[in-house]
């Protein structure tokens, strides 16, 4: 079908059999061809690419854009669930007289704390205006309650553990007339700081939810369950590297039931997902740190279960089971901004998800409309 | 207090306590003729930075990309060949009489019988019964060939995911029902640009270029760096009165500004005239306030399905799950903190 002597020049299209194949099924990563690729084609090489009638994408560009969040968030993540869950843990161990494991706890958050707001911060476009996020309390941004949640979790986590440090100096910081003041707010701030320190583990789990990011989006039934048992593995993990092991049995039971409920609702939260936004999980450096994070969690569970009792294997548990937690939270950020780099993973959930609609009768709603007839 | 996008209108229900008329864009891409003026002109009014190293993308007559922090109005070019052509005209049709309750007739039996999984015996349904303004609607010859052009823009959604997630109040809605980043407050967090469906709002990262040749590495001048940029729908135009740039120089009148309402009313007699001209690949695209991000400001008349312009065929603003997300995140709290007091109970023994 030659309309001029110009059409000459059009390359061979690709014979059409090969893309019905690609559609369905291939797995492999090489399957797209990278941005690059695409910059050295021409318009007539890709007119294929439209005519596949149950994707079609334009130029194979993303729809949706990843938000631009680097290491210093996915640190932020890890840290985050480490503070939020010490300070759970310090409280308990408050209330059932184990000072140690308290003391070390509190130290924990705190650091946990030091570390990842200035991750947050260093991570803006702008950081000398991070006071700005608190220049509102806004109901539908988790970054806004999430940034609340931190602000108030680090007040009390910092004056809980200034009273440990100034305990464990033996009183020596030079405090003066405000040691007893110290000592009366240590309590209440320790109470703010175990209030909010669930919260502060969950929240980032609806922060990645609350996006249009394909993985992150598919993701937010079971994502909150992830994270919660990644933050207490994490924290009583470090307890059992800090702590000795006469006061480290609840930070044990913990950490068998974190690597149970990580294991547990990471899968769930696979098989809650299309396969299109899961597989970034699976796939790719994303995917081999979650398998990672897997097997380290879990050789670090039975580790705990069964030698626990000793103080070297139980270093040695801690330490795998807070590794995992952080090769979780990195393996999930990075899976969510490698999955908005494949227009389909967008695209075909929201096709299918229309036209289920479409099947069950409900034709109201589609963004596309036609003429009323 | 309400939440930012519980209003459908989005002028006095943001706070303003007036209410100014909604504005909107009307995109017409059946006579658009992929001039590019709009983004020059866009480019130009807003001062934004030159996007990339200039390259050849390979995509047809489009070199600019997609939409981001420096490119507010973006030209789509796809190339269709007969078949293709004809499968557009046919997926269309299908869309005759669907949605967009409220606006004529639509008599619930017919609507859903069969819309989905309707496979080639479709055709005759739509039009067959002497509806009023009978038009000739046999189809006009399929060319061999044809490009589809179109002027991509921030939709200005009603339910704005971008608005909703910010966390500094820095994304705001006009009196004009428009969706703007003031970048004076704008700390660059970038988790609007996340919370949008379209990919449409980005951070203004790196302002550097680096020019042909071996000149190396340039600076340009890079307003609002590190904030999120995206359309503002000429805000400062319409304060003044004035058209927003873009549909200002469109030549073909493509882009259309005015009341959003009055740009539906236009969107929704030209999609029914081209039909009557057996058109019936043409449809409109973010007209229907019932979509999953409440309709947008900006309305498209599309020829082909929006996968093949890049966009989303089913858009949901992020935050409509967001209730639902926080109940989850309340649970998987409560069970941090039972299994934490399981493990100090257990660990009396
Ligand atoms: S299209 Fe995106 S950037 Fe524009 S208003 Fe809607 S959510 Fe915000
Ligand atoms: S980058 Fe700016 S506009 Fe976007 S959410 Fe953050 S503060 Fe708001």
């Amino acid at each position: 079908m030659t309309h001029s002597a110009f059409d000459g020049y059009r390359p061979p299209e690709p014979p059409r059999g090969r893309r019905r194949r690609r559609r369905d099924g291939d797995r492999s990563p090489a399957r797209r061809r990278g941005l690059g690729a695409l910059g050295t084609g021409d318009g007539g090489r890709e007119m294929p690419m439209v005519e596949d009638v149950e994707f079609s994408s334009y130029y194979g560009r993303p729809v949706v854009k990843a938000p631009p969040w680097g290491a210093p968030i996915g640190l932020y993540l890890f840290v985050g669930g480490v503070a939020g869950a010490s300070a759970l843990l310090g409280a308990g161990a408050a209330l059932t007289d184990r000072p140690a494991l308290r003391r070390n706890a509190r130290l924990t958050a705190l650091a946990a704390v030091a570390v990842g707001t200035p991750a947050l911060i260093e991570d803006l476009g702008r950081p000398e205006r991070f006071l700005h996020m608190l220049r509102v309390i806004k109901p539908t941004s988790p970054m806004s309650l999430g940034t609340w949640i931190l602000s108030g979790f680090a007040s009390g986590a910092g004056v809980a553990a200034a009273a440990e440090i100034d305990r464990l100096l033996g009183e020596r910081l030079p405090l003066g007339p405000l040691r007893p003041v110290l000592r009366r707010a240590e309590g209440p701030a320790a109470a703010v700081s175990t209030v909010l320190g669930a919260p502060l583990a969950a929240y980032t789990a609806v922060l990645l939810g609350d996006t249009a990011v394909p993985t992150w989006q598919g993701a937010r039934r079971g994502l909150p369950f992830v994270f919660v048992s990644s933050a207490a593995l994490a924290a009583s993990g470090i307890a059992m590297i800090t702590t000795p092991v006469a006061q480290a049995g609840p930070a044990r039971v913990l950490a068998v039931l974190g690597v149970a409920g990580d294991v547990v609702a990471m899968h769930r939260t696979k098989e809650s997902m299309h396969p299109l936004e899961a597989e970034p999980l699976e796939t790719g450096a994303a995917g081999r740190k979650l398998r990672w994070a897997e097997r380290l969690a879990v050789a670090g569970g039975v580790a705990t279960l069964l030698g626990g009792r000793n103080r070297w294997i139980a270093a040695a548990g801690g330490a795998a089971v807070a590794t995992a937690s952080a090769l979780t939270r990195f393996g999930v950020l990075e899976a969510g901004i490698e999955s908005v780099k494949d227009p389909r993973r967008v695209m075909i959930p929201q096709r299918e998800r229309l036209e289920k609609r479409r099947a069950e009768g409900i034709t109201d709603d589609s963004i596309t409309t036609g003429p009323e007839s | 207090m309400g939440l930012p996008s519980e209003h459908e209108d989005t002028g006095a229900g943001a706070g303003w306590g007036h209410s100014h008329e909604r504005k909107g864009f009307f995109t017409d891409t059946s006579i658009c003729i992929g001039c590019k003026a709009c983004e020059v002109a866009c480019k130009e009014w807003n001062r934004n930075p030159q996007d990339g190293d200039l390259e050849i993308l390979g995509s047809s007559y489009d070199n600019t990309g997609s939409l981001g922090a420096n490119t507010w109005r973006h030209v789509a070019f796809i190339e269709q060949d007969q078949e293709r052509i004809e499968q557009a005209r046919e997926s269309g049709r299908r869309l005759v009489g669907l949605g967009m309750p409220g606006i004529g007739p639509r008599s619930g039996a017919d609507a859903p019988a069969g819309a989905g999984g309707c496979g080639s015996g479709c055709g005759s349904r739509p039009g067959a019964d002497g509806e009023p303004g009978a038009a000739d609607r046999t189809p006009p010859d399929t060319p061999e060939f044809r490009w589809l052009m179109s002027s991509d823009v921030c939709k200005h959604c009603t339910r704005a995911g971008c608005l909703d997630v910010c966390p500094t109040g820095a994304l705001m809605r006009t009196e004009f029902g428009t969706v703007v980043v003031q970048s004076d407050i704008c700390n660059g967090c970038g988790t609007c640009v996340g919370g949008c469906p379209f990919g449409v709002i980005e951070r203004r990262d790196d302002g550097t270029i680096s020019a042909k040749g071996d000149r190396g590495r340039v600076e340009q001048d890079v307003p609002h760096h590190g904030t999120a940029n995206k359309c503002t729908l000429c805000y400062d135009r319409l304060v003044d009165g004035q058209t927003p740039a873009c549909a200002q120089t469109c030549p073909t009148t493509s882009i259309r500004f005015g009341d959003r309402a009055d740009m539906v009313d236009e969107a929704a007699s030209r999609v029914r005239q081209l039909h009557d001209r057996g058109m019936t690949e043409a449809r409109l695209y973010g007209a229907n306030g019932n979509d999953g991000v409440g309709g947008t400001g900006s309305v498209f008349l599309l020829l082909d399905e929006p996968e093949v312009y890049g966009l989303p065929p089913d858009p949901q603003v992020p935050t409509a799950q967001l209730p639902a997300m926080f109940r989850t995140a309340g649970i998987a709290a409560a069970g941090m903190i039972a299994a934490t007091a399981l493990a100090f109970l257990g660990g009396r023994r």
